[in-house]
């Protein structure tokens, strides 16, 4: 590992750290609204389901000039942050987390929306029976039904929340150990034209890639259907 | 026969728009912005039947989109180094031909920058303060030039955020997140920016002269309007738009 700079260690350790916590975070927000969406008969299921893929489509400059302008000082988000004490959010790591939140959100909330679609009625109305409340039901019933979903939602968020790079160049700042993750970390070599340095860390971050998507369809062949 | 009828008639369509329009594209460093859109309409009324395409970027990305075959014509970059070196790389199919000096200004959407100077920055109401990427925005390098010049560096470093270029890093001051900005001049004298605050002009001995050059491209090899293109850019309409933005010509630093 010593042909990676301690800049490129930095960015790929930050890189992680950021990727882990937008994936927890997205299991705690993201659960309720697959659930919600995979079991409600309401009319705006399809409304709600297409504000959550919006991310998919939406390109990263749309996002980041959003975030950037929302989280201003003149933002909705940003006078909010400030009158909380907080200061403004670009330019920092929690900025960051919030922006992949939102980036990442359909890479959590799809995979697992089929998960608890595929669990059906069913096995519930079984558990209700058995006098299970909703919430136990849930929790004992849905969740290890639907724990496959669970893996490949956070395999898929974390790896693309690994991949971001617009929506972070854009309100990041590029502050090394901060908000200068690998995508920028790279940008930056091959901007500067140091080439030998872009193609290491490259090489990393395309063999954890690679390796990430293996593991998750040798491990569960039948996962692309899934998504 | 019916084919070659076809073909005729295809040609006799086709053939006027190849002979007669020829496309530029240009490569312009960010700084250009402004500048550029109206050399490009001035050039356009002389030259009604070319077309002529700009795009912005910062100049080492352009660099290296020329060294793997990019279809520009022609190539604006804000520091002559990265056009020299794409000549060397034998690149180019024109000398590289300085155009103009770039200043640096501090600019602020919220505070009265023209009542500023470097020093005061360390106000500590200011927490956030925007530049361009110096490893490799030359308007980035300078501004670090001007900064460690003044002995501001170590005091001011843990403000800077990094623009992605020169018009990214506007942006950050523009919204706000930023309170203010290292910018180019050519930026800040535009309405654009103009209209939402002044700027400071930082003393150009603070800082290594920003010389600016271009080159005309392999890929344009042949084309007559390229090369009128690039001799317009000495022509008076050209020079008087360079100077309104803040632009300090070569000749002109030659005469001082």
């Amino acid at each position: 590992m010593n042909m990676l700079s301690d800049g490129d260690l930095q960015a790929l350790w930050l890189t992680v750290r950021l990727a882990t916590i937008v994936t927890m975070i997205l299991l705690i927000i993201g659960t309720p609204i697959a659930w919600w969406l995979a079991r409600t008969k309401t009319w705006w299921k399809g409304p709600a389901s297409a504000v959550v893929a919006l991310p998919l489509v939406l390109p990263p400059s749309v996002l980041g000039f959003y975030l950037l302008v929302v989280m201003g000082p003149n933002g909705p988000v940003g006078q909010l942050t400030q009158t909380l004490g907080i200061g403004l959010l670009p330019f920092t790591f929690w900025g960051l987390v919030i922006a992949s939140v939102f980036y990442s959100l359909p890479f959590m909330v799809q995979p697992l929306k089929t998960a608890f679609e595929a669990v059906g009625d069913r096995p519930l109305e079984v558990a209700a029976t058995l006098r299970a409340s909703p919430l136990d039901a849930f929790f004992t019933v849905a969740v290890p039904l639907a724990a496959p979903g669970f893996l490949t939602a956070s395999i898929l968020t974390f790896a693309h929340t690994v991949g971001e790079f617009g929506v972070i160049l854009m309100i990041g700042g590029n502050l090394p150990g901060i908000t200068r993750v690998a995508s920028v970390q790279i940008y930056d070599h091959v901007e500067a034209l140091e080439y030998m340095q872009a193609h290491r860390l490259s090489a990393v971050m395309l063999i954890f890639s690679f390796v990430v998507l293996l593991a998750l369809y040798m491990w569960r062949p039948n996962a692309n259907k899934s998504y | 026969m019916k084919l070659i009828q076809t073909i005729l008639l295809f040609c006799t369509l086709i053939l006027p728009l190849v002979v007669k329009a020829e496309k530029i594209t240009i490569a312009a460093a960010s700084d250009l912005k402004f500048a550029m859109d109206e050399i490009v309409t001035a050039f356009k009324q002389t030259h009604p039947y070319d077309e002529v395409d700009v795009v912005y970027g910062s100049s080492g990305k352009f660099h290296t989109q020329i060294q793997q075959g990019a279809p520009y014509d022609l190539y604006f970059s804000a520091d002559i180094k990265y056009a020299q070196s794409l000549a060397s790389a034998g690149l180019a199919v024109s000398d590289v031909k300085a155009y103009a000096f770039g200043r640096i200004v501090l600019w602020s959407a919220s505070l009265d920058a023209s009542k500023m100077t470097l020093d005061s920055l360390l106000d500590l109401t200011i927490s956030r303060i925007a530049i361009a990427n110096p490893r490799h925005a030359p308007y980035g390098m300078r501004a670090v030039e001007a900064l460690k010049a003044s002995g501001l560096w170590d005091k001011l470093e843990p403000k800077l955020v990094y623009g992605e270029n020169i018009a990214h890093t506007a942006q950050f001051v523009q919204t706000g997140n930023a309170q203010i900005g290292i910018v180019a001049l050519a930026l800040a004298v535009n309405p654009e920016l103009s209209s939402k605050g002044d700027y400071y002009l930082i003393p150009d001995t603070l800082h290594t002269p920003l010389e600016q050059g271009f080159i005309i491209t392999k890929l344009a090899e042949g084309k007559p309007a390229v090369r009128q293109f690039a001799n317009y850019m000495s022509s008076q309409p050209a020079r008087a738009v360079m100077i309104h933005y803040g632009f300090v010509l070569p000749d002109e630093v030659a005469g001082n």
